[in-house]
C-alpha cells in the first residue's frame, strides 16, 4: 500500500463565468515533497494555490488533504460542501506566504508571529513569543523583532511572514511568487530562508515561482502550466533540461532570454 | 438696551444646566451611533445576505428627516406597547438616525483595508470575530474619525429637535425662559454661542485625536 498523498487534486476545475481557468486538474503532492509551478501568467498557476488555502472556490472536483476532503465533508456516504468548523480544521495544515507579504502593518513583527497561534491555537503569551522568537531568529530577523513592517526592508517582511506563517505549525506550506515583488538584490535572502527551512522542516511545500534557478536546485518536482492545464512536469532535471513538450520548450527558452 | 446683562446673568444657570441635558443627549446618542454603525457595517460584511436588508434600513432612516424618526419613536412606538420617556426615546432617535450614517462611514474604512489583509487572515485560519477585532478594526478606525467627529458636531447641533418633544435641552429651556418674559435676545442668543464654542471644541478635540492616530499609525 503507497502512502496517502499530502494533497490530491481530483478533476479540479475554476471558471470565472467562460474563462476557464484551471481545467480538470489532477494533481497529487507526496508528503515532504517540494513542488515547484512555473508557467506564463494567466495559466491559472496561483489559482492552484490559492483554491489550496481555500481563497478561491471551485466549480468542480474534489482537493484531499491528507485524505480528508478540503471544501467538501462526508455526509451519509456522499461528499457535500463543508462547513466553516470543517474548513477551518482541515486548513490548520496548510500556510501560505504571499507575493505582497501582507503583513499586519500595525502590529511589530513579533506580534505578527504570535496572533494567531494565541487567538487560533490558544497558546499562552510566553509560549508563542518563545516559539515566534525562535523562528525570527531562523529568518535572520531576531534583532528587528520590535520593529513594524514599514520599518523593514521588502526582504525582511516577507521573511517575517515566512515566520509568522511556521507560527502555526502547518504541514503544506505555499509560496505565491515571494520573490516577484522584492528588489533583485533581496531575492537571495529570502531564497535561502526558504532552501533552509525546506533542510530542517519537514514540510511539504508548494511554490509558484518566476525563480528558474531555485526552482531547479530546490525542488523535487517541476510543474509546467499552460492554459489550465499541467502540460509537463518531472523532475527539474528533465524538464529543464530535456522538455518533451514543445510549449515548455517555448516558454523555458523565453524565460532564460530574459535572464 | 436691547441686552440686559442682569437678566443674562439671572438665566445662566438655568441654561448651563439644560446644557448638562443636551451634551448628555449628545453623548449616549453618539455612543449609541457609533456603536449601532458599527455592528450594521460588520454584519454586512460577515452576513453577506443581510446587505440588501441594511441597505434598505439605513437609505429608509437617511432619506427620513430626524424629526419625523424622533415623532415616530415617542408618539407612534407607545401604540405598539413601546412607551418611552422623553429623553430616553429622542436619544434613541437620534443615535439610530446618526447609527445609519456612521455604519456607511465605517463600510467605507473597511473598504480601504486592502484584499491582502483579508487573505492573510484567512490563511492564519483567524476566525470573523479576531479577523474584524484585531486586523481589520484597527487598521479601518484612525482613517475615519475625522469623518465620525464630523457626524459627532452634526449630531450635537440636531439636539434642539428634542425640544419639540419638551426634553428640556438648551432650547426647549430657552424657548420657556422666553415665552415667560418675553425676552428671547438673550437665552437664544446664549443657546446658539454655547452651540458654537462646543462645536469649536469639539472640531479642536477631533483634529488632535486625528493628529495622535496618525503619529501612533505612520511609524
Amino acid at each position: 500500500m503507497t502512502e496517502q498523498p499530502m494533497v490530491r487534486f481530483e478533476n479540479v476545475s475554476k471558471r470565472y463565468g467562460a474563462l476557464t481557468v484551471l481545467d480538470e486538474l489532477n494533481l497529487e503532492i507526496a508528503r515532504g515533497e517540494k513542488v515547484s509551478v512555473i508557467g506564463p501568467s494567466g495559466s491559472g498557476k496561483t489559482t492552484v494555490l490559492r483554491m489550496l488555502m481555500t481563497l478561491e472556490t471551485i466549480n468542480d472536483g474534489v482537493i484531499w488533504v491528507e485524505g480528508e476532503p478540503l471544501t467538501h465533508m462526508k455526509k451519509n456516504g456522499k461528499l457535500v460542501p463543508a462547513d466553516l468548523a470543517h474548513i477551518r480544521r482541515i486548513r490548520a495544515k496548510i500556510g501560505m506566504v504571499f507575493q505582497s507579504f501582507n503583513l499586519f502593518p500595525h502590529m511589530t513583527a513579533m506580534a505578527n508571529c504570535i496572533e494567531a497561534p494565541m487567538t487560533v491555537l490558544g497558546m499562552k503569551r510566553t509560549e508563542a513569543e518563545a516559539r515566534a522568537a525562535e523562528l525570527l531568529d531562523l529568518v535572520g530577523l531576531s534583532q528587528k523583532k520590535d520593529h513594524y513592517p514599514s520599518q523593514l526592508s521588502g526582504g525582511q517582511q516577507q521573511r517575517v511572514a515566512i515566520a509568522r506563517a511556521l507560527a502555526m505549525r502547518p504541514k503544506i506550506m505555499l509560496f505565491d511568487e515571494v520573490t516577484s515583488a522584492l528588489d533583485p538584490e533581496l531575492v537571495g535572502e529570502v531564497l535561502q530562508v526558504i532552501r533552509q527551512i525546506g533542510r530542517e522542516h519537514d514540510l511539504t511545500m508548494l511554490m509558484v515561482t518566476h525563480q528558474m534557478g531555485f526552482a531547479k536546485e530546490f525542488s523535487d518536482r517541476v510543474c509546467f502550466f499552460y492554459q489550465g492545464k499541467i502540460c509537463e512536469q518531472g523532475p527539474p532535471g528533465e524538464l529543464f533540461g530535456a522538455p518533451k513538450n514543445e510549449r515548455t520548450r517555448q516558454f523555458l527558452h523565453a524565460v532564460l532570454e530574459a535572464g | 438696551m436691547i441686552w440686559d446683562w442682569s437678566f443674562t446673568l439671572e438665566i445662566l444657570p438655568v441654561l448651563a444646566h439644560a446644557a448638562i441635558v443636551s451634551v448628555e443627549a449628545t453623548l449616549i446618542g453618539f455612543v449609541l451611533a457609533a456603536t449601532l454603525g458599527l455592528v450594521l457595517a460588520v454584519v454586512r460584511i460577515a452576513v453577506p445576505w443581510t446587505g440588501w436588508t441594511i441597505s434598505v434600513l439605513v437609505e429608509l432612516i437617511r432619506s427620513t428627516p430626524l424629526l419625523i424618526q424622533i415623532f415616530f419613536i415617542y408618539f407612534v412606538f407607545p401604540k405598539f406597547g413601546l412607551v418611552l420617556d422623553a429623553f430616553t426615546a429622542g436619544v434613541l432617535a437620534i443615535g439610530i438616525h446618526y447609527a445609519a450614517y456612521c455604519s456607511e462611514v465605517y463600510r467605507a474604512g473597511f473598504d480601504n483595508i486592502h484584499r491582502g489583509q483579508w487573505e492573510a487572515s484567512i490563511a492564519l485560519n483567524l476566525s470573523a470575530w479576531t479577523t474584524f477585532r484585531d486586523i481589520i478594526i484597527p487598521q479601518a478606525i484612525p482613517p475615519i474619525v475625522p469623518a465620525l467627529g464630523n457626524y459627532l458636531v452634526a449630531l450635537f447641533k440636531e439636539t434642539p429637535l428634542l425640544s419639540a418633544i419638551a426634553v428640556m435641552e438648551l432650547m426647549q429651556t430657552a424657548k420657556i425662559i422666553g415665552s415667560d418674559t418675553f425676552r428671547y435676545t438673550e437665552p437664544i442668543t446664549l443657546v446658539g454661542l454655547f452651540f458654537l464654542a462646543m462645536s469649536l471644541v469639539s472640531a479642536a478635540l477631533i483634529r488632535a485625536l486625528e493628529r495622535l492616530l496618525n503619529r501612533r499609525t505612520m511609524r
